[in-house]
């Protein structure tokens, strides 16, 4: 190969694409190259830091996201792929009435030391809480949660904390229903 | 991570003529879970890569004839709760739901799966010698850490497992794999897709260069089976095993009538116990035939400096999915 068709090559591969996604419920547009991962992106280009990058591997769950409401790694996703896709991060978590049941739980059960994994453990639970096919017992929600690590040990309050969501969740709905 | 070339097909057509249409070494994408890990590490170093998620291989449909086809897309979630899994295939359900985490399975898909590579350490980390990686240099796994690796299939040029556990299942149950490429469409045996490392690690599996899995169909349940996947493993939950076994029993008056017996975490590939399965036909549903099965099954074992513990280990789980697979074909 000679060197001017490596050089016509090499700008080909480096080609930025336009991609259009919702995040958050907002419309979004990204100039991103085809190696840009959807962590990256919503960190450096976006600005939402509260996605965390832990092992950049699919290993430890700090970068879970919601993409069309399923728990995914976003550090194994490429942005390019989220091309009509919606993607929810930790900061469209919350609404105007107020925190999510989850981000409200794991407050009251102290359910972080450092933080750094809240992010990726707060969208990992509020996934299950959604997911009919997860079961409810503790056993359940921590296999359903064993894609997160924290490295403090914060497992047991974080347990607790999504049951005690779960229940809130629960009577948020009978009171709808009843009223 | 290193730059590459990117496009999305719309359908298998698509995908194969952008696959073949660049001289550039091409990787085609669907959960990603596998490629971009490995591109990295610098493991996979692909000059082009062409997304599968737009071709229209999501669906689980029974056939007429009793088999059940499923999408070369579907996730790994969807397919371990799809319905008729969990209810004609309960074995694919469980091995499906051992492996991996939630957001691993929400992303991976079913041929992703399929063609998922080693979690070897020496495979993955390229400053070490890896003749799957980079042929001819040698594999440091055989006076390394093996603590993980294989027992069976294994060569003097290679002795790392295959890693997933939803391919033992369908080693036990039976399956034949659609391909798809530039010469049409073929099929192909479950078991006869992927290779033994032999002396080119590197040849993972029978799919030709431009061609893509399309679907993979089940083998008609076994008539009054039970089954059982068992998975032994570091810690409880997210973790490669270190010996699995997928069993299907049918016993009749308390002899075994038919049997399928698959072993994951000690093989080189998806490991279908052809001998073990055939001295357990017209026996008694009882531990020693089953015992006698385990040494079968295991008889070639090579354990190498770090995981000798794996006989027993394996033995054990042969003979505890045997237990509970004929407890489950029995209550049935």
């Amino acid at each position: 190969m000679n060197m001017k068709e490596y050089s016509t090559q090499t700008k080909a591969v480096e080609t930025d694409t336009t991609v259009t996604l919702t995040v958050n419920g907002e419309p979004r547009q990204l100039r991103v190259p085809p190696n840009v991962g959807l962590l990256d992106a919503l960190r450096d280009r976006l600005g939402l830091t509260g996605t965390k990058k832990g092992c950049d591997h699919g290993q430890c769950g700090a970068c879970t996201v919601h993409l069309d409401g399923q728990a995914i790694n976003s550090c194994l996703m490429l942005a390019v792929m989220c091309e009509g896709h919606e993607v929810t991060t930790v900061e469209g978590l919350a609404s105007d009435a107020g925190l999510h049941p989850v981000q409200q739980a794991f407050l009251e059960n102290d359910a972080y030391q450092c933080g750094f994994c809240t992010p990726g453990q707060m969208m990992s639970a509020s996934a299950l809480l959604e997911d009919d096919r997860i079961g409810t017992d503790d056993a359940a929600v921590r296999e359903a949660m064993s894609g997160n690590i924290c490295r403090c040990g914060a497992y047991k309050n974080i347990l607790a904390a999504i049951q005690t969501a779960r229940e809130q969740m629960q009577d948020a709905q009978t009171k709808g229903k009843t009223s | 991570m290193r730059t590459f070339a990117f496009s999305a097909a719309e359908n298998v057509d698509q995908a194969i003529i952008a696959c073949e249409s660049n001289n550039a070494e091409a990787s085609y994408i669907a959960g990603g879970t596998t490629l971009i890990d490995l591109v990295k590490l610098d493991v996979m170093r692909p000059e082009r890569v062409i997304d599968l998620n737009r071709l229209p291989l999501k669906e689980v449909e029974r056939l007429d004839d009793g088999r059940l086809r499923i999408g070369a897309l579907v996730s790994n979630t969807d397919l371990a709760h799809h319905p008729l899994v969990t209810q004609h295939y309960p074995l694919l359900s469980q091995a499906l739901l051992a492996g991996a985490s939630t957001q691993l399975r929400n992303m991976a898909t079913t041929a992703g799966n399929i063609m998922q590579r080693t979690r070897c350490p020496y495979f993955r980390d390229v400053a070490a010698a890896c003749n799957k990686r980079d042929p001819g240099s040698g594999c440091d796994a055989l006076g390394g850490i093996n603590r993980m690796h294989a027992l069976l299939g294994t060569s003097e040029h290679c002795i790392a497992t295959h890693p997933s556990d939803m391919c033992v299942a369908m080693a036990a149950l039976g399956a034949t794999l659609a391909l798809e490429g530039p010469n049409g469409v073929r099929e192909i045996a479950f078991g006869d897709f992927h290779r033994l490392p032999m002396d080119r690690p590197d040849l993972e599996h029978e799919l030709e260069p431009n061609e893509l899995i399309t679907h993979i169909t089940l083998d008609t349940p076994v008539v009054g089976g039970g089954s059982h996947y068992l998975k032994l493993r570091d810690r409880a939950s997210y973790e490669f095993a270190l010996a699995s076994a997928a069993v299907v029993v049918a016993v009749e008056d308390g002899v075994i009538r038919d049997a399928r017996l698959a072993l994951g975490g000690v093989a080189t590939k998806p490991w279908q116990a052809m001998e073990a399965e055939q001295a357990l036909t017209g026996q008694p549903a009882k531990t020693e035939s089953f015992e006698k099965a385990a040494e079968i099954a295991l008889a070639d074992a090579l354990p190498r400096e770090h995981n000798a513990f794996k006989v027993p280990l394996a033995r054990q789980a042969i003979l505890r999915a045997l237990e509970k697979a004929t407890q489950a074909a029995m209550n049935s």
